[in-house]
């Protein structure tokens, strides 16, 4: 570099730096003013009466699928959107022996990953029983939740549909009580572009405080963990339980017997 | 000297032409998204994003990074690329737009992108690009428009389109002293000074909305928002090299520019390749399976081409050896080149962070308990992706050259 040109000293350099520095600091603690719940505590314990979740004895299911069944009934998903699933794994070295079905519904995390990556907070956790629910009519549908659960468990809807409940059919007209919303399926309109989970299918508790099992098996029990005496307690207290992915700390309310 | 103007001007006709083409091709695109929604789409449930939030983090990189090189003009006052700051502000702009309509048509629901603004949850590093970005993009049009002012002024009364554009941005400015040009200038410099964190910020932050998500391992590293805010610079830089040895007279007038440039790139370059090397390192040597699945795929999955092939070798070595080859290095061409190359290259890179980081089963064996094509871990983008995503580098292009066009003589 030529000698004449010298740019800029070093005292310059470092009078820039500094207000560099300070208007970025000036940028952040702005925004965290403008954002007053930055800090704040999401979940109040008073509020709290209901901590639902599910115990799944995997050793009684027989991958049977009648919960995807019941799911897709009852909420009445399109294809490629599945509340729950159940995965089998065949057990190393026996091949014929049963394998180990596993039915996954959402986990309705104490701690869930996806709530707080919602850019506009579209999805929350509830604050009285702790299900965590999508506001269909605020989503954008930008899937970020989605890839910040480490269950899979949020599913797009692409606006796809069963060829027997195409869309002008009378099928098609029966609404899905998702939310008590009783939406009807149409093009291009909530929930079609939303991403959706399961709700714990809680347009069924708020009323009746019970769940319809279709289990052949007996494998699920659902319950409220605050409720010392329930099922799902009881069942926790007496056997040997694991979680999915403990190590990140989501807190799952969906425990697995073993 | 003429032969040389005839070179620019069919380099300048390869341009049009490629612009207009990749327009053109977007209009499928576009007609499918706006009447099909995201069903031509092939990404699904699993690889939840793809090709478009690709393109997303390419356009701000190139964005962050054509933003910070101006700001080597305008507030290091770097004289040697004053000539480029210009160019390169708009550059910033036009790759900003061109990322906010990538992101904006991956939305679920396109017509609801206000919600951002009117619900932010600032828990969520979306929520905060947001805002970084209204933020970066109304600083750079004031700073674009205290930058030129005085040549609105100036070229007022040109004839033609020109002239009456100018007269338009000029808001009615008449003030062509001295003095007030001084004043522009120092505005200018409050404005790119505030712009160098956000740019950061930014870049940064586009990494960090990867790196926080802690159910994808291939993404959870501390390093990722520095990895972003390095390659920003590096593919900022390595476009700027090939804009100024196309635009603004290209290689009669801006042979040093492009040296320089080329100089610049290279020491990000190596930086950007010491860092990947790094990250790639402390996974592979940590041996969890689950968090070196993702470099498996990149390394050793269906699409190791994109990574050895395309951001490797097209986009790392054959710059990297024509960047430092001393007989290369000098050769304005070649190091123009090597910046094409580059900036191709980190489209690579960006893939290779996006659809890696999703393509695992979560949970075993999910992929085999529903046969759907939307549950599956292999994707390739359908023709609807490409084209759009072409069509908006297209629009991109046309509005470059168009406002290229009527940028001030440099020799005024």
């Amino acid at each position: 570099m030529n000698k004449n040109e010298k740019i800029i000293t070093r005292r310059e350099f470092l009078a820039n730096l500094a207000k560099i520095g300070a208007t970025g600091l000036a940028t952040y603690v702005g925004s965290a003013i403008l954002s007053k719940d930055l800090f704040a505590n999401e979940s109040n314990k008073e509020d709290r009466k209901h901590h639902y979740g599910m115990v799944i004895d995997v050793k009684r299911c027989v991958g049977c699928r009648a919960c995807v069944l019941a799911c897709k009934a009852e909420n009445k998903t399109p294809p490629g959107v599945y509340y729950t699933v159940v995965v089998d794994q065949v057990l190393d070295n026996r091949p014929n022996d049963k394998p180990i079905f596993m039915t996954k519904p959402c986990f309705h995390c104490e701690n869930p990953p996806c709530t707080d990556v919602c850019p506009v907070s579209a999805t929350f956790k509830r604050k009285t029983d702790g299900i965590v629910v999508v506001d269909y009519d605020r989503c954008i549908g930008c899937r970020y939740c989605m890839t910040a659960c480490p269950y899979s468990a949020r599913w797009f809807d692409f606006g796809e549909n069963y060829p027997a409940i195409e869309e002008k059919t009378a099928w098609a007209q029966v609404p899905s009580p998702e939310y008590k919303e009783f939406r009807i399926r149409k093009k291009d309109e909530s929930p079609v572009g939303n991403v959706r989970k399961c709700t714990f299918c809680m347009h069924l508790q708020d009323e009746k405080g019970e769940y319809d099992k279709t289990c052949t098996g007996f494998a699920i029990h659902f319950g409220d963990f605050n409720d010392p005496n329930s099922e799902v307690s009881v069942l926790l207290r007496e056997r040997q339980y694991i979680r999915l992915k403990e190590e990140l700390g989501t807190n799952p309310s969906v425990y697995y017997l073993i | 000297m003429s032969a040389e103007i005839k070179k620019m001007s069919v380099l300048k006709k390869i341009f049009w032409f490629i612009a207009i083409i990749a327009f053109i091709c977007g209009i499928y695109g576009w007609y499918s998204r706006l009447f099909y929604g995201h069903k031509d789409a092939h990404y699904g449930n699993i690889i939840t994003w793809g090709l478009w939030v690709a393109a997303y983090i390419y356009f701000t990189g190139l964005s962050a990074g054509s933003f910070l090189v101006s700001s080597l003009v305008y507030v290091f006052n770097f004289k040697k690329f004053e000539k480029i700051g210009k160019v390169a502000l708009f550059t910033a702009f036009v790759t900003l737009l061109m990322a906010l309509l990538s992101i904006w048509a991956d939305l679920g629901h396109m017509l609801r992108a206000w919600h951002v603004m009117v619900y932010p949850n600032y828990k969520s590093p979306m929520a905060w690009m947001i805002t970084l970005y209204t933020v970066y993009m109304l600083l750079i049009i004031a700073e674009i428009y205290f930058v030129m002012r005085y040549d609105f002024v100036i070229g007022k009364n040109t004839q033609g389109l020109k002239g009456k554009l100018y007269k338009f941005f000029s808001f009615g400015s008449n003030n062509a002293s001295d003095e007030r040009r001084k004043k522009d200038l120092r505005i200018v410099k409050f404005l790119a000074t505030l712009g160098i964190p956000i740019a950061i910020m930014f870049s940064g932050g586009v990494g960090a909305l990867f790196g926080i998500v802690a159910a994808r391992p291939h993404w959870h590293s501390g390093l990722f928002p520095i990895l972003f805010l390095l390659s920003a610079l590096v593919s900022g830089g390595a476009l700027l090299t090939l804009i100024a040895s196309v635009f603004q007279k290209g290689l009669n007038k801006n042979k040093e520019i492009v040296l320089e440039l080329g100089r610049l790139v290279l020491v990000l370059l190596l930086i950007d390749v010491l860092f990947q090397v790094s990250e790639f390192l402390i996974t592979y040597l940590g041996g969890i399976p689950g968090h070196i699945a993702g470099w498996d795929l990149v390394v050793k999955g269906p699409y190791a081409w994109v990574f050895w092939g395309w951001q490797g070798f097209i986009g790392t070595v054959i710059p990297i050896f024509l960047l430092a080859f001393h007989k290369t290095r000098k050769s304005p061409i070649w190091v123009a080149i090597a910046g094409l190359l580059i900036a191709a290259g980190i489209f690579g890179l960006r893939l290779n962070i996006v659809i890696p980081g999703l393509a695992i089963e979560e949970i075993h064996g999910l992929t085999n308990a529903i046969f759907s094509n939307r549950v599956t871990i292999q994707y390739f983008p359908s023709i609807s992706e490409w084209s759009l995503t072409i069509g908006i580098i297209g629009f991109g292009m046309i509005l470059f050259g168009f406002a290229e066009k009527f940028l001030p003589d440099y020799d005024e």
